[in-house]
């Protein structure tokens, strides 16, 4: 009987045949902990009685979502994380490396066949490297920092194979929000996504990242890409590994199977206040805005960056609106600042800001009043998510973002 | 679960009957996500007590005054979808929530309530059961009462049941000197 990439993935570890609902005990490749989420894993850790890290260098350690410390709140629990770091022998990124999703990838700490848990729930990311991963709450990540293993029901796969070429200025966040749109806020609840399909093979690692890490916003455990010769040249120099064959057989047993053609796919916007709320962006044009974002986990990269550029050419931001970019990490800061980019932004009225997680969380800085409405690429647009309950955010592409941003509205970057 | 059989029972997260003495709903509507449980900004916070102080702030703002030990969160489908942070569970702990009843859960939600002592209940018409109901909970026959009426809740899954009986995850961990992995 054929198997998924995921209940393969499973197989490999433990080296027998699982399958979808099995619940199982397996080891972990790698644990990523953050500034929000870790001190409480950590305290759980004790807690459970742990004394020694099971695998210090297993476990990935950064700070992202409240830095440089913006109160001395967050300061406390940065001096807490850095000390378990020191006592435990675990490398912390600290605040230098940006956004954890996209540091864990870049830093090659999730490969092909690996199983990766992180304290965040936008770790599905790393699926676009070929990996099993999926979020975990702080308690969970206590018993893994503890046991280095974690108890996981296999979940079934739902395929979603893509077709078609994208039209210019429409890329993989309008095809995400539109998979969204069609699945529900609820339709992949424990189960897998899997990307397939010819756009896929021909999608680079940023697209793949950003379609892998809202596979959350449909409830789903996990994202994922098989490995291909776009994901081995990426992991070249990340990872010693040799490149090998992992991917969905053929006779395997899918929950679902969807198929989506993107030929005539148009940017999308999802509206206030949940993320399934996908619709193309002429029924939202000439939308007032106050802030645009661009930047985190799912649209910070260089080629986001490049495509909002691109849309700017030599236009300017308007001053009606704040826009704030924010590369996800140091690697993407120094490919934008090499190509000219941050300068373009910076000169056409943009306030760039150093590698996190910025207004995503709605925890740090970015915030919006009452009544105001922000424009941002990031993954949620949950009522109160970016600041004030009476707020409203709204998610799009970095295009779109781009060409809102300079339009000083709601606007369709194939127009602008 | 592996070592399930090694694992003392040593306390049940719930007794069935009567949550509380007054316990009352408070009943919230579909995709009830974590921003809404707790806001991003109190995330610095992880002490429950604190965390209670700021639940639903923005989204129902007299649930935290008023809160009571015992109470039960009523939810429609896929409740606390959204953040892994359990800062969620945490802040209902902290308000002496012990059961949210729902139609449906979103995944790390589920199991952070488990882990953290909540009990997530699957009651398919949740819907139907009032703000200010009056509940008790049959776990072992499978229904709740709310406000006389009767409701079928769901089992909750087998390998998740060692937890609870442990008392949460910490609890049981404290009890396993090793954990045999790629066991079924």
């Amino acid at each position: 009987m054929g198997a998924t990439i995921v209940e393969k993935i499973f197989s490999r570890k433990c080296g027998s045949d699982i399958r979808a609902g099995d619940v199982v005990m397996a080891p972990l490749d790698g644990m990523m902990i953050h500034d929000i989420t870790g001190p409480l894993a950590i305290q759980k850790f004790y807690e459970m009685g742990g004394k020694k890290v099971c695998d210090p260098k297993a476990v990935i350690m950064l700070f992202d979502h409240q830095i440089p410390a913006d109160s001395i709140e967050a300061a406390n629990n940065h001096v807490y994380m850095r000390k378990f770091a020191a006592e435990q022998g675990i490398h912390n990124y600290d605040i230098n490396e940006g956004v954890c999703h996209q540091v864990t990838i870049e830093k090659g700490r999730a490969a092909p066949g690996e199983i990766v848990v992180g304290a965040d729930s936008h770790t599905c990311m790393y699926g676009a490297t070929g990996a099993f991963a999926t979020g975990i709450g702080s308690t969970d990540m206590g018993f893994a920092l503890k046991f280095g293993a974690l108890y996981f029901k296999v979940p079934e796969t739902i395929r979603a194979d893509v077709s078609g070429k994208f039209q210019k200025r429409v890329g993989a966040k309008d095809l995400i929000l539109a998979i969204a749109a069609d699945i529900g806020a609820d339709g992949a609840t424990y189960k897998a996504i899997e990307f397939t399909g010819k756009t896929i093979r021909k999608l680079d690692m940023a697209g793949r990242m950003t379609l892998c890490n809202m596979a959350i916003e449909m409830g789903g455990k996990a994202g994922i890409v098989a490995p291909d010769k776009v994901t081995w040249e990426y992991m070249k120099g990340r990872r010693k590994m040799k490149p090998f064959a992992l991917d969905s057989d053929p006779g395997a047993t899918f929950a679902e199977t969807k198929s989506y053609d993107v030929t005539d796919l148009e940017p999308q916007v999802a509206v206030p206040h949940n993320v399934d709320t996908g619709i193309p962006v002429g029924k939202v044009e000439g939308t007032h805005i106050d802030q645009v974002f661009i930047g985190s986990c799912t649209n910070g990269r260089f080629e986001d960056l490049a495509e909002a550029a691109s849309v700017l050419g030599k236009k300017r931001f308007s001053p009606k609106v704040r826009t704030i970019i924010i590369p996800a990490s140091r690697d993407e800061y120094l490919k934008a600042l090499s190509a000219g980019l941050i300068e373009k932004f910076v000169k056409a009225g943009a306030l760039v800001e150093a590698p996190c997680c910025g207004p995503c969380m709605g925890g740090a800085f970015g915030l919006i009043a009452p009544g105001e409405v922000s424009l941002a690429t990031s993954n949620r647009n949950f009522k109160g998510r970016q600041g004030s309950t009476d707020g409203k955010v709204y998610l799009c592409s970095p295009a779109t973002a781009a060409a809102s941003a300079i339009m000083g509205v709601i606007a369709d970057p194939r127009e602008v | 679960m592996a070592a399930k059989k090694n694992v003392p029972v040593k306390k049940v997260v719930v007794a069935d009957g009567p949550v509380a003495k007054n316990a009352r709903t408070w009943k919230f509507g579909d995709n009830i996500d974590t921003d809404a449980i707790i806001p991003g900004r109190f995330l610095i916070l992880n002490n429950p007590d604190e965390l209670a102080k700021h639940a639903f702030e923005g989204t129902r703002d007299e649930y935290a005054k008023k809160v009571q030990e015992g109470d039960v969160i009523v939810g429609g489908r896929n409740f606390g979808c959204g953040s892994s942070r359990e800062h969620a569970p945490l802040a209902l702990v902290g308000g002496g929530v012990k059961v949210v009843v729902a139609q449906s859960f979103a995944r790390i939600f589920f199991r952070n309530s488990v882990n953290v002592g909540v009990l997530p209940v699957v009651c398919p018409d949740a819907d139907k059961i009032e703000d200010g109901a009056k509940i008790a909970l049959n776990v072992r026959d499978g229904y709740l009462e709310a406000d006389g009426k009767k409701y079928a809740i769901e089992p909750v899954p087998e390998f998740m049941q060692g937890i609870i009986d442990a008392g949460g995850l910490v609890e049981y961990a404290k009890t396993l000197k090793e954990m045999p992995v790629c066991t079924k």
